[in-house]
């Protein structure tokens, strides 16, 4: 059993007890119940339609595309699908709520419970479970700093699909919490039901944090709304479990609150209290019909979906022999897994080879060569300035001694350059390993020419010295010479005497 | 030749075909009687330049031979349906000067059958209220009156503009929306017929919201078959409301014979109430007769949770009510009152409270009381059971029966201001047409006869869902043999 995460107090160690709520915003072209579009970072009030202004009289029609998505994330998160599911109104008065009311799905959501795999470095793998997936309306942006005197309502977003993804309250430590969202983040990508994009917005959670002693029951939460990133996720759980454990030991307690993170002092603070809470008053949303699937439908879309990461893991393990760390990286985004996979095809073409014994060579020279030169360049797998068909090239140009390690490096940092084809690179600039033994003999006869006093006492038994044989064959080559090649030939003919 | 305003819309039609008379002539007559009866307070927009215009569409189109089934026939349209370019207030301040940029379903299908709109129809504020007088734009006046009195009279309500307008002849028919009797109460005090199809026959989408499980667009008319020409050129499937019925649409008109032999009318017997009206008791009588005549056997059916249908209803509309109207809050469109200095919430409450009337407001408060955390399930919770129950009361009776024959109101039209002081007696209005809309059915009043005063009575049909022929058919049989010609004498 991995180590627990604690927050060591002055009467002892706490445990922590996280929940999320997940909100990702479903890849569609149009909203929920709008035809209008959901492009992001559209001229403000551009995107909205007369459902979305609330205008009168207007009435919701469901977006058959979002419910598929919905499915389809339920299924890939091994959840139980309702057939039968309803949508409510969520009762509150804001500017950037046009209805007065949010649509969303209270009492019968579209997806029941699921679970999702995580792992951290320091606790392992484990199993976090999915207490629910719904469907829901997002809100419109208030801007409340154009002006001193007034503020401003951006509807683009208004109606735009949401699904609230809601975990049991499984996870332990902000890496936990990390590696869950890294998860989620993962399927919802590869699957294509999310664009997964925190920064615009498009993934964002409410953090459930509590704490408690080893074996007591569930201390009160406080939920942390509207977190954008992982790093912001487990900042605020940290500092939030920290508060609530001084509270707690000053002999004070915890009130139930929902509470904002400010990223710029790392802090989370008060946003409202319990019994200042909204009294949301869910009722059915009678302009709506219940929403019932067929177990066609469902199937439908379970066909739809592509390997999921997890099961592409365990197959690159099984399959390909890759170690597990391997196969980790190469499957951690969907941009990464492809790029491998046509990388891996066009190797094992090339090379007339099973892919099983071309995987690891080619892995590694992707994580480490591509990733490497990506990562100085700053670029994504997806905006590679090398494809796979051109790795595949110059990993055949390696396995048929065409180029050497050191001169591969070379030719590849002209490739990530130019864009060009390594074989062409090759051959147009000369870089090719020199096995012509012919060639390579004169080489060596001037080199043990020059050396004479080197050859002599190499032949008097100062067998050290072959490495400066070969260093100065390889230099006369301009660095072309086979190295194998050198060897085989040096060794004969320092020898011959 | 009779005034062409006298004619009924079937006459009209038959008038315009025959090239008796062109839509523009008929049209401006209906132009000249709506601004003479301006004391009735009916109409809160007159378009006549749109009705002139479409006039003239129709009698290009009627000279073509391709005239639509409304071609020329000019109609009154209740100010809750959002018409492009007119203004659209559903009698509220808050709504005031809000000029829609879309045209409802309803009034577009009306509008492309050839129909043209001589104006918005006064009604009650939201439609909230059974006697006109909640509007805030003044209470609309009844063209009856009580024999030898000169006493306003309500025309009923919501649809108060729209009964008065069909009952003084300012129009053919009249569009009405039925939440819980705002049609088919109106028909009944002001001496003509009306039709609440069933729920989602008529689509909903641009038709200003009061209770969404409940409104239902239908029509006034000034009989029978002029309900049955209209109801048909509205109704329809309509994908912009996901409760809209897919489900064809009947050449209603052309169903009518008046033959019941074979069909069962049943008498529900809770809606024989203590201390009824004497007049409405023998009226009600007369129409089993009438349905008799007709060939009807005459069942007696129970539908036991009738009583509970007022409470429900005053609960599952108001708590809808609360959530549709969140919307009118001074943000985007309509009445903004933002005090100086004051805050997001300052301004809603200022716009609200300016902008809403008392009703309205009462109501808003009842819905948002009853969908509170810890009341939810002892109100609205247990009015949606109570709802399904009443709709398994008429499922039932519907085996022993083909229709249903009620009353449509407890009484005839009362005087203006009589009930505005007490809700209760007010919402008891309703009492006899609240069930109908509680389980989505057809139903229709059809004026009958007269009290004692010489003030119109109705009776109700109900039917199965979707079976408006059934209830049209039932009706045109009924009426013939009633043979209800009064009309308000002209004293405005």
């Amino acid at each position: 059993m991995a180590e627990t995460y604690t927050i060591e107090g002055r009467t002892g160690p706490w445990e922590v007890v996280l929940g999320l709520e997940v909100h990702a915003q479903v890849i569609s072209k149009s909203k929920l119940f709008s035809g209008a579009s959901t492009t992001f970072g559209g001229e403000p009030n551009s995107q909205v339609s007369l459902v979305d202004a609330a205008m009168p009289g207007m009435l919701p029609v469901l977006n058959g595309e979002c419910v598929r998505q919905a499915v389809r994330t339920g299924l890939a998160l091994g959840a139980k699908i309702n057939l039968w599911s309803r949508f409510d109104r969520k009762n509150y008065f804001y500017a950037d709520l046009p209805q007065g009311y949010q649509i969303s799905q209270f009492q019968h959501p579209i997806v029941g419970e699921g679970k999702l795999e995580i792992e951290t470095e320091e606790g392992g793998p484990r199993t976090v479970g999915i207490e629910r997936i719904h469907l829901e309306q997002d809100a419109g942006k208030s801007i409340h700093d154009l002006s001193p005197s007034a503020s401003y309502v951006d509807l683009n977003r208004s109606g735009v699909a949401l699904m609230e993804i809601v975990s049991k309250p499984d996870m332990r430590s902000p890496a936990e919490a990390g590696a869950y969202v890294t998860a989620l983040r993962q399927i919802v990508r590869a699957i294509g039901s999310c664009d997964g994009n925190m920064q615009e917005g498009s993934m964002r959670a409410d953090v459930n944090v509590s704490v408690r002693k080893a074996g007591e029951p569930f201390g009160t939460r406080c939920e942390i709304k509207n977190v954008n990133s992982i790093r912001f996720i487990q900042q605020a759980i940290a500092y939030e479990a920290r508060r609530q454990v001084e509270i707690l030991e000053d002999g004070g307690s915890i009130h139930q609150e929902t509470r904002l993170f400010d990223p710029d002092r790392g802090e989370t603070r008060s946003l409202r209290s319990k019994e200042d809470a909204h009294d949301y008053r869910y009722f059915p949303e009678p302009d709506l019909l219940p929403l019932e699937l067929t177990a066609e439908f469902v199937e439908e879309c379970r066909r739809s979906l592509p390997e999921l990461p997890g099961a592409r893991r365990a197959r690159y393990e099984a399959e390909l022999g890759l170690t597990p760390y391997l196969a980790g990286v190469l499957t951690a985004d969907q941009d990464s897994a492809d790029w491998f996979e046509a990388l891996l095809a066009d190797t094992a073409k090339r090379q007339g080879k099973p892919p099983r014994d071309v995987a690891e060579r080619a892995a590694n020279w992707m994580t480490g060569e591509l990733f490497g030169a990506l990562n100085k360049l700053g670029v994504e797998v997806a905006d590679s300035p090398v494809s796979p068909a051109q790795g595949g090239e110059l990993l055949a140009l390696l396995a048929d001694g065409t180029l050497s390690g050191p001169l591969a490096k070379q030719l590849f940092e002209i490739m990530l350059e130019t864009r060009e084809d390594p074989g062409a690179i090759a051959e147009a600039r000369g870089l090719k390993q020199v096995s012509d033994t012919g060639a390579l003999e004169t080489a060596i006869a001037q080199v043990m020419a020059a050396n004479a006093d080197k050859l002599a006492e190499y032949r008097s038994g100062k067998d050290k010295l072959f490495g400066f044989f070969v260093g100065q064959v390889m230099k006369a080559s301009g660095g072309k010479a086979n190295p194998a090649v050198v060897n085989d030939l040096l060794k004969k003919a320092l020898n011959q005497a | 030749m009779a005034a062409l305003t006298d004619l009924t819309l079937a006459q009209m039609k038959a008038g315009l075909a025959a090239k008796q008379f062109s839509a523009r002539e008929l049209v401006q007559e209906h132009i000249e009687a709506v601004e003479a009866a301006r004391v009735l307070n009916a109409w809160l927009v007159e378009t006549p330049e749109i009705a002139l215009s479409q006039a003239d569409a129709a009698d290009r189109a009627l000279a073509a031979g391709e005239a639509g089934l409304l071609a020329g026939i000019p109609l009154g349209i209740k100010d809750l349906f959002c018409t492009k370019g007119v203004e659209t207030t559903a009698s509220s301040k808050i709504l005031k000067g809000f000029k829609p940029t879309y045209e409802s379903t309803v009034t577009e299908k009306l509008f492309g059958a050839g129909a043209a709109m001589l104006g918005k129809l006064n009604l009650d504020e939201f439609a909230m209220g059974s006697s006109n007088e909640t509007s805030a734009y003044g209470p609309v006046i009844s063209p009856w009156r009580a024999n030898g009195s000169e006493q306003p009279l309500v025309p009923g309500g919501s649809s108060g503009g729209s009964s008065a307008a069909v009952a003084a002849r300012l129009c053919a028919a009249a569009t009405g929306t039925d939440t819980g009797g705002s049609i088919r109460q109106p028909a009944a005090f002001t001496g003509i017929a009306g039709i609440k199809p069933t729920y989602g026959r008529c689509s909903r989408w641009g038709v200003i919201a009061f209770a969404s499980s409940l409104d239902q667009p239908g029509v006034l008319a000034r009989d029978v078959t002029d309900c049955a020409l209209v109801l048909e050129a509205m109704s329809g499937y309509d994908p912009k409301d996901s409760t809209s019925l897919n489900a064809p649409v009947p050449h209603y008109a052309g169903g009518l014979g008046g033959d019941l032999r074979g069909k069962r009318i049943g008498i529900p017997k809770e809606y024989r109430v203590d201390g009824m009206d004497a007049d409405l008791e023998a009226l009600w009588r007369k129409g089993v007769d009438w349905a008799k005549e007709a060939g009807a056997e005459i069942v007696e059916v129970s539908l036991p949770h009738t009583r509970e249908a007022l409470p429900t209803y005053y609960i599952v509309a108001p708590a809808e009510a609360s959530s549709n109207l969140a919307r009118y809050d001074g943000v985007r469109y309509g009445l903004r009152v933002a005090p100086e200095g004051g805050s997001l919430a300052d301004m809603y409450a200022a716009t609200r409270a300016e902008g809403f009337g008392a009703e309205v407001k009462r109501r808003i408060m009842i819905g948002t009381y009853v969908l509170s955390a810890g009341y939810y399930d002892a109100y609205y919770l247990k009015a949606q059971k109570v709802r399904a129950l009443i709709s398994r009361d008429f499922a039932q009776a519907f085996e022993a029966c083909d229709l249903l024959l009620t009353p449509t109101a407890p009484t005839g039209a009362f005087g203006l201001g009589a009930k505005t002081a007490d809700p209760i007696a007010m919402y008891l209005n309703d009492v006899f047409t609240v069930p109908a809309s509680l389980a989505g059915l057809p139903a229709m009043s059809i004026p009958a006869g007269l009290t004692s005063d010489g003030l119109p009575l109705g009776l109700q049909l109900i039917g199965r869902p979707l079976d408006e022929m059934g209830v049209l058919d039932a009706a045109f049989a009924l009426e013939r043999r009633a043979g209800f010609a009064a009309a308000p004498s002209r004293w405005w």
